[in-house]
């Protein structure tokens, strides 16, 4: 429990958080951000699935339909799932793993935040500036010819890109040159691991993200003859430029996901991490092959077979290091003592889910299966497997995991296990339905469908408002605890990591004196003969 | 950013010793370079593409580049970086009189290029050779060569704006050697600006021959 001030304390005062450099603070910050983004994605996604309900007109014209879709793709993608994990939790926490006092660029990390804020403003003015009903691929020509709303979003999401850029940046230079003395690479936790990889590709993916982003717009205002076919450019360059930033992107998405899990695995199940090694360079491994994919989200655009059958393999081969992971999870849970507080039952559901979410990305990976697939609900129901059954589980997990550590306050464990199975039930009765009706040819982004769909999109619609209602009940007891006083102990799950050695809410400065480094990240005897 | 105590003034106190702070920028500079590379890659690809489609309208359009005034830009960016190297140097070996003057010089030649370049683009946009749908040349033989000067104006106007950019870095590093900040024992904002530069540097040695020299 906290005595005197911690890093909530020591200052008040608007200016005293717009402006810090401590990285605690601007985690905080960005969590909030991050979750306001979340729930404007969620009311958007809301009003799609009630739109669906029916087949004809439900609540909202084909247009409004079309924007309300490309919002909640943009918004989500964009502003909740690039920076989620690493923007927040990193932030936070990985400074406090390494047992240093902050990252390596302070001021560098506080302009990522304030790029971060200018970008989402950007894109909601988008909303205002005439609307933009291209999905949030843009993809060319219909983005290089729609009218208003496409010049704000895609300028905005070319200023996230460098707020995402500097917090790579920043990572890879705190992990080199700010570990503790005696932490040395295969000491540190696998969360660090984790974002290391995600700032690989966040720093070499992202700007090619750019200038694709720069080139779209040039083409929109001045006519320069790239991306549109009439000019003699070539609307298919856009994709290739397009998919090469943004299938390594799920990555910098899921790797950060894999990371929590690395952590909540092992300290729930009091155990030594299984397969510390693989699990490291299994990471390293899906942030270098990640960048060789990007062609099997182009299988039916016409590139030559054997380009095809190339990027297929590579997707075979990617699948290969997140098995390793997900095996080496397995195998730390293997005659552990399990407790299921609320953060290990979303590490399950995330195990759970996110082998569907891989598995069910092989069917799209073998070329036979995808032209039957592509651009059907089956696809739909396949990201977001991927995306809220990994990544947004995940970031769940580690909410709930670090909540104390951030916060200094314990929330309700028992409806935080509500919460967690009103999540797990609602995101299947959401998406599994998707599966079936893609696989029977329901086509994804369509306003209208043929009436033998409306069961399952019934059911899809219902399962959207369960999880709603578990995210609903999660705001509540979330910001319930935040009206007590701290009764966070300093390490209230029993974990070996260095941040839970300070105080919950931490000091500004982290540690009292620099901690030297004496057992492993996942040595719990150590930790039980110490106490 | 706290100084902690008089004996390293700029040293930020979550870094132990001066070395680490300065090996922490360099990484973070060294990377910052590698997103600048990934940057202007996009444009080298779409370049090459473009250009492989339509090679008649490229080697046409490129004419009308004047290859002694782009040669002369080239020469006078390398020297600049030669300075700026000698810049460092001083800083390196406490010669702070030397570092001020070698920063002026490299500002001197960054100052050329940009007029140089604001003669060519006159000239450009007098002939009406613009990027895009503002091309408005008369008497081409061969079509297409506004997407030459689309990727002509993109690739030396981001140039161009990273040549602006290092202007204001170089400048303030100025500042603060004239205010007496660098020494052998910390001058990591001139190495630093130093390495950018010679990145802006770098990418002009590839843009000349791939714009002025097409055979």
């Amino acid at each position: 429990m906290a005595e005197g001030t911690n890093y909530l304390t020591e200052t008040r005062g608007l200016k005293s958080w717009l402006f810090t450099v401590d990285h605690k603070r601007i985690g905080v910050m960005y969590f909030w951000s991050i979750m306001t983004a979340l729930f404007l994605g969620g009311v958007f996604a809301m009003l799609v699935r009630i739109e669906l309900l029916t087949p004809r007109q439900t609540i909202m014209s084909a247009e409004t339909y079309n924007r309300m879709f490309t919002l909640h793709g943009a918004v989500m993608v964009f502003l909740v799932l690039i920076p989620s994990i690493a923007a927040t939790l990193g932030n936070f926490v990985l400074p406090l793993m390494l047992g240093a006092k902050d990252v390596a660029f302070p001021r560098l990390n506080l302009a990522s935040y304030w790029i971060y804020v200018a970008g989402a403003l950007f894109g909601l003015y988008s909303m205002i500036a005439g609307g933009i009903e291209t999905g949030w691929t843009f993809y060319t020509p219909y983005s290089t010819s729609a009218g208003g709303g496409v010049t704000p979003m895609v300028l905005a999401a070319f200023i996230l890109g460098f707020s995402s850029i500097f917090t790579g940046i920043n990572f890879i230079a705190t992990i080199h040159k700010l570990r503790a003395p005696g932490l040395t690479w295969f000491k540190m936790p696998l969360f660090v691991w984790g974002m290391y990889a995600t700032s690989i590709i966040q720093v070499l993916a992202t700007p090619i993200l750019g200038i694709t982003l720069i080139l779209l717009l040039m083409e929109r205002m001045f006519q320069i003859g790239i991306f549109d076919a009439r000019l003699g450019g070539d609307p298919l360059l856009f994709q290739h430029f397009f998919w090469f930033y943004s299938h390594p992107v799920v990555y910098i998405m899921i790797l950060p996901g894999m990371a929590i899990m690395s952590e909540v695995i092992p300290v729930f199940s009091r155990k030594t991490i299984f397969g510390y090694k693989a699990i490291a360079f299994s990471s390293i491994a899906i942030a270098v092959v990640g960048f060789f994919v990007w062609g099997h989200h182009m299988f039916v655009s016409g590139q030559s077979p054997l380009a095809g059958a190339i990027f297929s393999f590579l997707t075979f081969l990617v699948a290969i290091p997140s098995a390793i992971k997900v095996f080496n999870w397995l195998a730390t849970m293997y005659k552990g003592s399990i407790s299921l507080e609320a953060p290990m039952l979303y590490a399950i559901s995330f195990l759970l889910l996110f082998a569907i979410g891989g598995l069910t990305g092989l069917f799209l990976g073998s070329i036979a299966t995808d032209v039957h697939l592509h651009d059907t609900y089956f696809v739909v129901a396949h990201f977001h497997f991927v995306m809220f059954g990994g990544t947004v589980i995940a970031f769940l997990a580690g909410i709930h995991y670090w909540w104390p550590k951030m916060f200094g306050r314990m929330y309700s464990e028992k409806w935080a296990r509500v919460s967690a199975v009103l999540v797990f039930v609602g995101f299947n009765l959401t998406f599994i339905p998707q599966f079936i009706m893609g696989s029977r040819g329901m086509p994804r982004r369509y306003y209208n469908y043929l009436p033998q769909f409306q069961p399952m999109h019934v059911a899809s619609t219902i399962g959207s408002w369960v999880l709603g209602l578990g995210f609903l009940i999660m705001a509540g007891y979330l910001f319930a605890s935040l009206r007590k006083p701290y009764d966070a102990p300093s390490n209230p799950w029993g974990g070996a990591t260095l941040e839970w050695e300070t105080a919950s809410p931490p000091i500004t400065h982290n540690f009292e004196t620099t901690p030297a480094v004496t057992h492993g990240p996942y040595d719990y005897a150590a930790l039980r003969s110490d106490a | 950013m706290s100084r902690t105590d008089a004996g390293e003034p700029f040293l930020q106190h979550h870094f132990a010793t001066p070395e680490q702070q300065f090996e922490a920028g360099k990484i973070g500079m060294w990377l910052f370079l590698v997103t600048e590379i990934l940057l202007f890659g996009g444009l080298f690809v779409g370049y090459g593409l473009m250009r492989s489609r339509n090679p008649a309208a490229f080697s046409e359009a490129h004419h009308h580049l004047d290859r002694i005034l782009g040669l002369t830009n080239t020469v006078v960016l390398l020297v600049s970086s030669f300075t700026m190297v000698m810049a460092v140097h001083a800083a390196r070996t406490d010669r702070r009189k030397r570092l001020v003057a070698f920063l002026a010089l490299t500002l001197v030649f960054a100052g050329v290029f940009l007029g140089i370049k604001y003669i060519e683009y006159s000239h450009k946009f007098h002939e009406g050779l613009l990027p895009g749908k503002f091309y408005s040349h008369k008497g081409d033989t061969v079509p297409g060569q506004f997407q030459f000067f689309s990727f002509y104006f993109m690739m030396t106007g981001l140039h161009g704006i990273h040549i602006l950019g290092g202007i204001g870095a170089i400048l303030w590093v100025l500042r603060r050697s004239v205010q007496g900040h660098f020494s052998s024992r910390y001058y990591t904002p001139v190495d630093l600006v130093g390495l950018y530069w010679h990145l802006v540097d770098l990418i002009w040695i590839y843009l000349f021959p791939l714009l002025y020299l097409i055979s």
